[in-house]
């Protein structure tokens, strides 16, 4: 088995546990950090995919370490939008849940809410 | 396909909204709006610049970025697809820009003052990346405009900051990252295989593999997500509803359009040879299930703007019936133009008669101080300019002639009975009718006399009014483009048929 080959199959390993983790757990912060595995599984890959396709006389192909660190930046923005939206919603419900909204079982906190 | 002075204009397109919101947050406060106003104007000349030089050449507009040709450089690149798409765009932009005018002027008290620079800010954000996503020439820059466009989209979703509407925009947030990963995935695994992400060289060289369908799924999968087409549409409706009805108007005409142009774009431009039959049909399933179900629950809605909301996502059902349509005809080996026509068209009337219903359901709340359905008595003596424009988009959106919802489904009815799917014509019917049994009900409800003493709570002003009415004319008289003697859609375009060879 060759680098590129195991670095692969770590990738595909965090994406897989990512998307285990992003479907079952019910918590939006264990969701964001969920998704996070995920990224770092395709960074990975994306990473595996430039030391395959390195050319002759080069450590890797560096267009797709160019395209990752792109990637890691919107990734990073997109965790940072997520976290901040999780804290406001905690700070205006007193409550993370993601659940639907059902007054019998949240605080109400809005009067022309639908009832249906 | 020549470089000239005006492809310019296509760098332009999508850097002027992004230098308005940069210059915005740097004034800050109160010269948000006149800076977002401006720029506006400034953008949709560009795009008439665009759509004149279109029409003008007649060819597809390309641009190299810095002079480095793919596949080491990026290529923006407009053809008829993208040119429609920006010009549409550009309409419902300026006409919502109109509208909020009011409705997000900056406060004097003090109090409350976010909301409205955000919502600007967040307009021009959302017009520049949907600008890239339409002129955009290969899959990485599609994946980072698309990210722009959710990261535009969530604020809109939570511009008022209650509770519920955090909640909302938190689970779009969600749903949209997982969609785009998915689409990074299907990226990175097409340039493992292939060695570029430009959508001209892969189109030359992908294969019809396991690997190459992997990617086309996953990509498809992640894509939809962010669409809302069912079954993934468990999104939409709260976050669609919650918001003011400014931003509902750009999220539910304008933000889903962003991911189902890249679907669009996937299957026809990137791996036509890599689509089969069958997975065209499955997408068309999920599309015709969104019609029936959408339909059927906006039916029972209580309030006007959660009403509107499930039916944006019956109508997302019918942006998708189109690809089995394309596709039948193209491996018939017959000219599957018209169905493509027929899906812009759908994509395009609905932009505009649904910004021109939540506009004016936003009207309605204002005058009567609810949105409740059974309750709408007064409403077209208050509003008569509003209640027109409402029966005029939801004629467009039912599908009656001469509206762009009519020509949209005449192109791909006669498309899928020329295909010999005529099991798509039949959903297309009834979701027609259902469409029709709520816009009715709604506009019946409205003209119903107010009581005796019965007084508007708010006055709303006569511009707003006039540019809900010239959205919902737009959609309604779209239809006209059928007179139209030049083929926008096929512009700079190979035939599908002619791609693939053989049917």
């Amino acid at each position: 088995m060759n680098t590129a080959m195991l670095f692969g199959l770590c990738a595909s390993m965090l994406i897989g546990l990512g998307l285990y983790g992003l479907l079952t757990h019910p918590h939006p912060l264990r969701k964001i950090l969920a998704l996070n595995v995920i990224g770092s599984g395709i960074f990975l890959l994306f990473g595996a995919v430039a030391l395959r396709g390195a050319a002759a006389g080069m450590n890797a192909d560096p267009v797709p370490q160019a395209l990752l660190i792109t990637g890691i930046v919107v990734a990073f923005s997109a965790s940072a939008l997520a976290v901040a939206l999780l804290l406001r919603l905690f700070e205006v419900t007193g409550d993370v849940s993601l659940a639907n909204d059902d007054p019998a079982t949240h605080k109400d906190t809005s009067k022309d809410r639908p009832h249906d | 396909m020549t470089e000239s002075p005006a492809s310019l204009l296509l760098v332009l397109a999508v850097l002027l909204p992004f230098t308005g919101v940069i210059i915005g947050l740097l004034l800050g406060g109160r010269h948000v709006r006149t800076v977002a106003l401006t720029t506006v104007a400034l953008g949709l000349a560009v795009i008439i610049g665009i759509v004149w030089h279109a029409l003008d050449t007649s060819t597809a507009m390309e641009y190299v970025l810095g002079g480095w040709s793919p596949p080491l450089g990026i290529r923006l690149r407009a053809d008829g697809l993208s040119v429609l798409m920006l010009l549409a765009v550009a309409v419902v932009i300026s006409l919502v820009s109109v509208y909020a005018h009011a409705d997000f002027a900056p406060h004097d008290s003090g109090k409350e003052t976010r909301a409205p620079p955000v919502f600007w800010l967040m307009l021009l954000a959302i017009w520049g990346s949907l600008n890239l996503v339409f002129v955009s020439g290969d899959l990485f820059t599609l994946y980072v405009a698309l990210e722009l466009l959710t990261f535009a989209g969530v604020p809109l979703v939570a511009l008022d900051g209650r509770g519920e509407t955090l909640r909302a925009a938190l689970r779009y947030l969600l749903f949209a990252l997982l969609g785009s990963l998915l689409y990074l995935l299907g990226a990175v695994l097409l340039y493992g295989a292939y060695g570029t992400l430009d959508i001209q060289l892969l189109a030359q060289m992908v294969r019809p593999e396991a690997l190459s369908w992997a990617a086309l799924a996953l990509m498809t999968v992640g894509l939809l997500a962010k669409t809302a087409l069912f079954p993934l549409h468990i999104w939409l409706p709260p976050a669609h509803a919650g918001a003011p009805a400014a931003a509902s108007a750009l999220l539910s005409a304008l933000v889903v359009k962003g991911s189902w142009f890249l679907v669009l774009r996937l299957w026809l431009d990137v791996m036509p040879n890599v689509v089969t039959l069958s997975a065209a049909q499955l997408l068309a399933a999920l599309g015709a299930v969104a019609i029936i179900v959408g339909n059927i629950v906006a039916l029972g809605q209580v309030r006007l703007k959660l009403l509107i909301a499930y039916s944006t996502v019956a109508q997302i059902g019918y942006l998708f019936l189109m690809f089995p349509l394309v596709f039948g005809l193209a491996f018939a080996g017959l000219d599957s133009t018209q169905a493509v026509a027929g899906g812009m068209l759908q994509t395009i009337s609905h932009a505009l008669a649904k910004a021109a219903m939540f506009l004016a359901a936003g009207l309605i709340y204002l005058t009567l101080g609810h949105d409740r359905i059974s309750d709408l008595r007064g409403v077209a003596q208050a509003l008569p300019m509003t209640v027109t424009a409402f029966a005029l988009a939801g004629a467009s959106l039912i599908g009656l002639p001469p509206s762009g919802g009519f020509l949209a489904k005449w192109l791909l009815l006669s498309a899928a009975l020329e295909s010999g799917q005529w099991w798509w014509g039949a959903v297309m019917l009834l979701g027609g009718l259902l469409t029709s049994v709520y816009v009715f009900i709604i506009v019946v409800r409205s003209l119903a006399p107010a009581e005796a003493g019965w007084m508007p709570k708010t006055c709303v002003p006569q511009y707003q009014q006039m540019a809900v009415l010239a959205l919902a004319l737009s959609a309604f008289l779209l239809g006209l483009a059928a007179l139209s003697p030049v083929d926008l859609v096929q512009l700079g375009r190979t035939p599908l048929s002619l791609l693939r060879g053989t049917p």
